[in-house]
């Protein structure tokens, strides 16, 4: 009865106070009830704030959704905070509330257990009302989401691949991959995604890195069936492993194609939603992927947009629709965000380039071959020098489109940099991502022509599109990076090999890096799709791009 | 007759000597080391000055300096010939001079006051006929002999003051007086070396596996992952072809990468060079600073199509300005490259820089 809780709460008072008016000695009981109350009153006053607002919950809940057992524990808190305070509010309460108060002094213990549990319910059905979107106020009085533009504790997990020196990281992603079949397929016969092993001796400073050879594929020994992975994705591997796919444009522009083969083969199990079943198909294949080649920071921005656009596919909607929704997205992602982007970049680079000048690239980038192709179009008279390394030797093939188009050329090795660079006016570099703190990261060798330009006084331009910023800070060459095969280095000159055999002496390993970190003080400028900005501005565009989002 | 006979066999040997430079010079590194170079060429003018006919010490001068002008001309950039001609002109001054009994150090002071006063060396025009002067000379380019014998010796036995355990040290391309450094230096304490492989002639890779079967703990790495891998390396040990006048250095192409990067990490740059190296050149001097050889090296035949509308340069050394070295580490002890220019006093004579 409300009238039992009201009278109960103030004969309780009335007893507490008289017996310290009284001064006499309080018994056990009138001590631990004491006790208790101050405890419930410090409780009581933190939740006055959402008494309202509970309150207005409780009153749409009365309907019968939350169990009655929860109802009347909360109240008793907030039945506290008016009868400590005399102000009284009269609140509807049912009357299943009235016994609860008259066994508190048998019921301590209980009742503090009981309004822990009913927090953690009202946390519950507060948090299930924000997400059904029924009251505002409701999404307050759960925890509070903190919103994107506010700062954010930032706990990431290390990603997996930068562990591989430690064995329980290894074994459970060994466990992993098992897990992510599809169970109910193969159940018999299991097929698993294998774990790709490293190759050769690996130098003590990246032991924390995975190295692997190309001359042995992931699907070399094992024939993976299309009930486990895609063969879209497969064939994606492979070209991955194998380097024939290289370039970060490239990539991300293959993996999304690849991902649009698989939406338009996806069929909806019975009883699952498109939504949900989805990403967790996709979560295999990119496994799989990480297992040929690690991630790069473009593919990695373009897999969260897609996982992004799947999970915000309404469940009411159709099947046919929503594939085709899906590829929609993709197709608008690769416009807008690859190819707008390049032409706007040229757009601007080609303010920075006049006539007679003599332009400095190295290896081949899609987006700085694209810009001088587009200068050259209009008709500025500028050389090209296109530096090159081993062993990858990219710059024939950046040296192969430049000259197609007719522009003048000249090839050196980036040991003979320093020979070249008085000549030059400026340095062209494409960027693989661009890190939060400023560094631009990129093929191995690029921090080194910064550095020389510096040197030299020569204006260094990076060119890259937002997808690629990412939200890592690296500050150097080693924690995170990718060793690639290190028989690549071994070269035949004379008909002789001199490290053919560095496998059988003990102490010689071979290095074969595939990225590096320049900072941002060997950088000038770096032209993006949003305008020209300096690379200490990476985080503003990130924080921006987030708010949109 | 002996005399005709010698002066035939002496021109021959001289001639198969210059053909040897000409060849040598092909661009894949020397065929021979530096060292090599060096003490076939003072083997050839002790022969010259024990077979050639000569009165005096002018004479022989002359004949040494023509000889020397065409060894000079037959390879420019082998600068340890030229080098080894200015030493035995030196050799041959102050024998001369001990001869006639004046104290050497009066002849080779170049006080202002005296270039002002006496305007130009007053009577050494070499004429003074000495008997003993023959075998003097002789006996001084032996002893010039051996000590090129014992440089690397010398310089090795140095390592064990500049390498403390568990270092990392960096190298590039192949220098056997670093190999023979870092050989030393590795019977005693444990460290590990970074070799870059310098392309395209890779002769990273022979150093690399020859430290390797010493049993030192070495990685080799590309060009491109210099300052990448530079942060964690301790020191820089490097060889060169020449020490130029002003504490420069001429050597293989990467190197002045290598230095700039090392500057950047503020770790310290040494050189390993035996004092023979050092040549009274100036870096601006001479057209012939830079090398070039067959770009074919760098863009193979085999990318016929675009070869023709490129051009390719494949340059052999590098400019390394002095600002950027810490330390000489020669067969006379260890120098800061501001001390170069002293050393070059004792050993050349002004008036031979230019032959």
């Amino acid at each position: 009865m409300a009238d039992g809780g009201v009278t109960d709460g103030p004969d309780k008072n009335d007893d507490v106070e008289r017996a310290k008016c009284e001064g006499k000695e309080m018994t056990k009981e009138e001590k631990q009830r004491l006790r208790k109350e101050k405890k419930q009153q410090k409780k009581s006053k933190e939740k006055k704030d959402d008494a309202a607002s509970q309150e207005s919950e409780k009153g749409k809940k009365s309907d019968g959704k939350s169990s009655p057992a929860s109802q009347p524990l909360p109240k008793p808190t907030t039945q506290k905070a008016p009868s400590a305070v005399p102000a009284p509010a009269p609140f509807p309460m049912p009357a299943s509330e009235a016994p609860a108060p008259a066994d508190k002094p048998a019921k301590s213990k209980a009742e503090l257990k009981a309004e822990r549990r009913a927090r953690q319910e009202a946390d519950r059905a507060s948090k299930q009302g924000s997400k059904k979107g029924e009251v505002g106020p409701q999404a307050s009085a759960g925890k509070p989401k903190a919103p994107p533009s506010e700062l954010q504790p930032v706990v990431k997990r290390l990603p997996e691949h930068m562990q591989v020196d430690n064995p329980d990281v290894l074994k459970k992603l060994a466990k992993k991959l098992e897990r992510q079949q599809t169970p109910g397929h193969n159940a018999a016969t299991k097929v698993e995604i294998p774990l790709r092993l490293d190759y050769g001796y690996k130098v003590s400073l990246f032991s924390h890195l995975h190295q692997y050879s190309r001359k042995a594929p992931l699907t070399q020994q094992l024939s993976i069936p299309s009930t486990v992975i895609h063969p879209a994705i497969v064939r994606l591997g492979l070209q991955y492993s194998q380097g024939i796919v290289a370039g970060s444009n490239a990539r991300s522009v293959a993996l999304l194609h690849a991902f649009k083969q698989v939406i338009s083969d996806y069929t909806t199990p019975p009883n699952e939603e498109l939504s949900r079943d989805l990403v967790n198909k996709l979560k295999p294949y990119i496994s799989f992927l990480n297992q040929c080649r690690p991630l790069s920071a473009s593919m990695g921005n373009a897999i969260k947009y897609i996982k992004k656009e799947i999970s915000n596919i309404p469940s009411q909607c159709k099947e046919e629709e929503a594939k085709r929704k899906l590829l929609n997205c993709i197709e608008c992602y690769i416009n807008e965000k690859i190819i707008l982007a390049a032409k706007a970049i040229a757009k601007y680079s080609i303010e920075k380039i006049s006539d007679g000048d003599v332009i400095l690239v190295y290896g081949c980038s899609s987006l700085v071959n694209h810009i001088l192709c587009e200068a050259f179009e209009k008709a500025i008279k500028f050389h090209v020098i296109v530096v090159d390394s081993r062993p990858r030797l990219e710059g024939r093939e950046a040296l192969r489109r430049l000259v197609q188009r007719g522009i003048s050329c000249t090839y050196v090795l980036i040991s003979a940099v320093s020979y070249i660079l008085p000549e030059v006016s400026k340095v062209f570099l494409g960027a693989h991502a661009l890190l939060a703190n400023g560094y631009v990261m990129s093929r191995v060798g690029t921090s080194q022509i910064a550095l020389v330009a510096k040197a030299f006084n020569v204006p260094v331009l990076v060119c890259c599109e937002t997808y690629k910023f990412c939200d890592r800070v690296q500050t150097d060459s080693f924690v995170s990076n990718e060793l690639d095969d290190p028989d690549d280095l071994i070269v035949t000159r004379k008909g002789k090999t001199q490290l053919e055999d560095w496998q059988q002496v003990d102490s010689l390993g071979l290095l074969n890096l595939v990225y590096d970190v320049t900072p941002p003080d060997f950088v000038d400028l770096v032209i993006t799709d949003l305008g020209m900005i300096p690379c200490t501005s990476v985080p503003v565009v990130l924080r921006v791009k987030n708010v949109d989002q | 007759m002996p005399g005709p006979d010698k002066e035939t066999d002496l021109t021959e040997r001289i001639e198969a000597f210059l053909s040897d430079l000409k060849r040598g010079g092909s661009g894949t590194g020397p065929l021979r080391g530096s060292a090599e170079m060096a003490r076939e060429t003072t083997s050839l003018l002790r022969r010259i000055t024990a077979q050639a006919r000569w009165s005096s010490a002018g004479d022989l001068m002359e004949i040494i300096r023509k000889e020397g002008r065409r060894m000079i001309a037959a390879q420019p950039s082998e600068t340890t010939v030229g080098n080894m001609i200015r030493r035995v002109l030196k050799i041959i001054r102050e024998e001369y001079a001990r001869s006639r009994g004046s104290s050497e150090e009066t002849d080779q002071q170049e006080s202002l006051h005296k270039l002002l006063t006496s305007g130009g060396l007053s009577e050494e025009n070499f004429r003074q006929h000495f008997t003993a002067l023959k075998a003097n000379v002789i006996e001084a380019i032996n002893e010039l002999l051996t000590e090129l014998e014992g440089t690397t010796d010398n310089i090795a036995m140095q390592a064990l003051e500049h390498i403390h355990s568990n270092e990392v040290i960096m190298t590039i391309g192949r220098s056997r007086t670093v190999e023979a450094f870092l050989k030393d230096a590795a019977r005693k304490r444990k460290f590990h070396v970074i070799v870059a492989e310098c392309a395209p002639f890779c002769q990273g890779h022979k150093m690399a596996t020859s430290l390797s079967k010493s049993g030192i703990e070495t990685t080799v790495i590309t060009d491109a992952a210099i300052f990448a891998v530079m942060s964690r390396v301790n020191k820089v040990i490097i060889g060169t072809q020449t020490v130029l006048a002003n504490g420069g250095l001429r050597a293989v192409n990467g190197t002045h990468t290598l230095a700039l990067a090392a500057k950047h990490h503020s770790t310290p740059l040494i050189i390993c060079a035996p004092m023979f190296k050092l040549s009274p050149q100036f870096p601006n001097e001479e057209d012939t600073f830079h090398k070039f050889v067959s770009p074919h090296e760098v863009l193979p035949f085999t990318e016929g199509e675009i070869l023709s509308k490129v051009n390719v340069h494949c340059p052999v050394f590098d400019y390394v300005p002095p600002e950027l070295i810490t330390l000489f580490i020669s067969n006379i002890g260890g120098h800061a490259p501001s001390y170069i220019y002293r050393l070059m006093s004792e050993l050349y004579h002004p008036e031979d820089h230019e032959l």
